[in-house]
């Protein structure tokens, strides 16, 4: 069975493990991946007027970071393999942001890594493998 | 050696001496400082206070207060009352309801809502409530909620023009306000004088900013501090408050400001919240507050001036806190993301709402119930002091001292916090007025670092002159610049209300077609 993997990606070395265990996967399978970057973001936040007058334009500059700096060095590696991959940049809460994209794009399953904090500080400011083990459509992997 | 030493001990015993002089003189030259401030106040800015403030003949009502309550009510009814017929929607707008996921990391609804609110909420809704209870009675609170209501309306007009004429520029920033929709509004519609419109928007704006947005905020949070710390000159207040001003806008701190942005809507909740409390302790009174402020809205309970008094004083002080038809809002509501600006004026007209008729009512209800208002017990009216020209008020205070008496008859701990509220509120304020000030400075001057930083240092010094100088010529001369905004806005206003009709009809049209998806 042919599945589609939807990929969390920020590429810390977490995110690269879960990368790699994804392609492995559908790569056996045939199937493909989504590659998504989330930037946290909130529409609730509080903003001064200069921040709103330059949100478009840091928008777009974030976008184009996000685009070098995160998805251009996966590129070559993902260049290299028989793996369909379709990158996405967005804004939003992470773990809901990705249960979207996963509903969005059909996929069967969803791969992320895991940051490895404390017990203490997921506690207090949450995590977003564990959120997302909570609230994932679809099967969720979480590649340690 | 021992003459260098003998020298050494005569300067230093100099300096000494000089020290001890400056200690013994610096109150006595600080207190004469303020005393010029006003006097010079009070010289310069007298005849055009008593222009915008001129009463319409024959009556004692004037015609700057009738010429905000008339735009409102005008843009009310050729709305179709927007603002009760469209406030669920407001809501849902700001809930992201109609917002489009792919737009996700561009301003929001809620982020402008709250930009433009932290500009208007503060003062306004603690100083200037006490200020026109104390002057207008009880009955003053409904006139502000009135104002509030219909204001609305102007608000839901000035926001909607706001976006539609914004300026985007190739880098991405825009900039946005009545300066922008006089130009290409009255293009639009082959009407001649937008320039002149916006070049004058701009004079009041810039002056507006150092009155309203500036020194009244610097006045009153200084008055609060003192009243918390002890009595001390009010320059100290101004230098400190300039100096963190300056730190963040010419500077470039932007922590300080990111910082404020996000205490401040807790503080404004934290305030809604801690006066419920207060109404729920005395919730025996409320029927009687309500009341009051009914009785007194049309006879005025004793005080003088009866119902004119507290009609004027109620719209006086609903326009300064609200910002209705003054312009102000559609420069902080134009960075937006929306491809429907009428969206932003939806979004725009909860503003007078949240401003006026919530939280200056529960600041309005706490002083009246809390009795810091003297009675007379035989008559049962409010004891007027002639002298001050106001109610007489608990330790014959006024103004922000008044509101903070209020709160401590039921929390004796409150006026500590509140002077912190009132100086982050003040800060907030002041950061978003400097904003506005500046964005019409760049639209007269032309943007660049060098002209920037004039404004920004000239703003800075006003926060000194307005925390020096007296309560009255301040909150006359701030209001008079404010009001002048409105003069050339309203007019503006008139002459493009029919392009945001039409944008309006065509929005309510496609919405109901189902054109205008709900996304969530």
């Amino acid at each position: 069975m042919s599945g589609k993997f939807v990929v969390g990606y920020d590429d810390s070395s977490p995110a690269r493990r879960a990368l790699d265990f994804a392609l492995d996967k559908a790569a056996r399978q045939g199937g493909s991946i989504v590659l998504a970057h989330v930037m946290e973001w909130s529409p609730y936040t509080f903003l001064t007027p200069e921040e709103l007058e330059e949100r478009h334009a840091r928008r777009k500059q974030e976008i184009a970071r996000a685009e070098t700096a995160i998805m251009g060095p996966v590129k070559d590696k993902l260049a290299k393999v028989d793996v369909p991959v379709e990158t996405i940049i967005t804004y939003g809460h992470i773990a809901e942001k990705l249960c979207e994209i996963a509903k969005q794009t059909g996929a069967t399953q969803m791969v992320i890594g895991r940051d490895g904090n404390s017990a203490l500080v997921s506690r207090v400011f949450g995590s977003t493998a564990g959120t997302l083990v909570q609230i994932a459509p679809v099967p969720c992997t979480i590649v340690p | 050696m021992r003459f260098v030493r003998k020298d050494n001990s005569m300067i230093f015993r100099l300096c000494a001496a000089l020290a001890a002089y400056f200690a013994a003189a610096l109150p006595a030259a600080a207190q004469g400082l303020d005393q010029a401030i006003n006097q010079a106040f009070a010289d310069y800015t007298g005849w055009y206070v008593s222009l915008i403030f001129a009463p319409i003949p024959g009556t004692n009502f004037s015609w700057i207060a009738m010429w905000l309550v008339v735009a409102a009510l005008i843009f009310t009814f050729y709305f179709g009352f927007i603002q009760f017929k469209g406030f669920v929607h407001s809501i849902k707008l700001v809930k992201g309801d109609y917002s489009d996921p792919n737009d996700a990391g561009e301003v929001s609804h809620f982020q402008a809502l709250a930009t433009a609110l932290s500009g208007t909420v503060g003062l306004g809704n603690i100083a200037g409530v006490a200020v026109a209870v104390g002057i207008g009675g009880p009955g003053a609170t409904f006139w502000m909620v009135i104002a509030g209501l219909f204001g609305m309306a102007t608000k839901f007009t000035e926001c909607t023009l706001g976006v539609k004429y914004r300026n985007e520029y190739p880098d991405g920033t825009v900039s946005g306000g009545p300066m922008y929709y006089m130009v290409k509004g009255f293009a639009e519609r082959g009407l001649k004088g937008g320039g002149i419109f916006a070049v004058l928007f701009c004079i009041f704006t810039i002056l507006g900013a150092l009155g309203g947005g500036n020194m009244f905020q610097a006045n009153q949070a200084h008055a609060q501090l003192a009243g918390v710390i002890g009595d001390y000159p009010g320059w100290i207040t101004g230098v400190i408050l300039a100096g963190i001003t300056f730190a963040v806008i010419v500077g470039g701190l932007k922590s300080i400001a990111r910082v404020t942005e996000k205490v401040v809507p807790f503080m404004g909740i934290f305030y809604v919240v801690v006066s419920l409390l207060i109404l729920i302790m005395n919730y025996d009174m409320i029927g009687w507050a309500f009341g009051q402020i009914f009785v007194g809205a049309f006879t005025g309970l004793g005080v003088v001036g009866g119902f004119t008094g507290a009609l004027i004083q109620g719209f006086r002080r609903a326009a300064f806190s609200n910002e209705a038809g003054i312009g102000s809002a559609a420069i902080a509501h134009s960075a937006v993301r929306t491809k429907e600006p009428v969206t932003e004026g939806y979004v725009a007209l909860l503003e007078p709402f949240i401003d006026t008729v919530v939280i200056c009512t529960m600041t309005a209800l706490v002083i009246v119930i809390s009795g810091v208002l003297n009675v007379d017990p035989e008559t049962g009216l409010y004891i007027w002091n002639a002298e001050a020209g106001r109610i007489s008020t608990e330790g014959e205070v006024v103004g922000v001292a008044l509101t903070s008496a209020a709160y401590a008859r039921a929390l004796p701990w409150f006026p500590v916090l509140l002077a912190v509220a009132v100086v982050l509120f003040a800060f907030s304020t002041m950061i978003s007025w400097s904003y506005y000030g500046l964005k019409a400075w760049t639209y007269l001057f032309g943007e660049g670092k060098a002209k920037e930083t004039v404004f920004k240092v000239i703003f800075c010094v006003f926060i000194v002159i307005g925390a020096a100088a007296n309560l009255g010529p301040v909150i006359d001369f701030s209001d008079a610049m404010l009001f002048s905004m409105a003069i050339v806005n309203i007019i503006a206003l008139y002459l493009l209300m029919p392009i945001v009709k039409r944008e309006l009809g065509s929005y309510v049209s496609r919405l109901k077609s189902g054109e205008i998806k709900k996304f969530n």
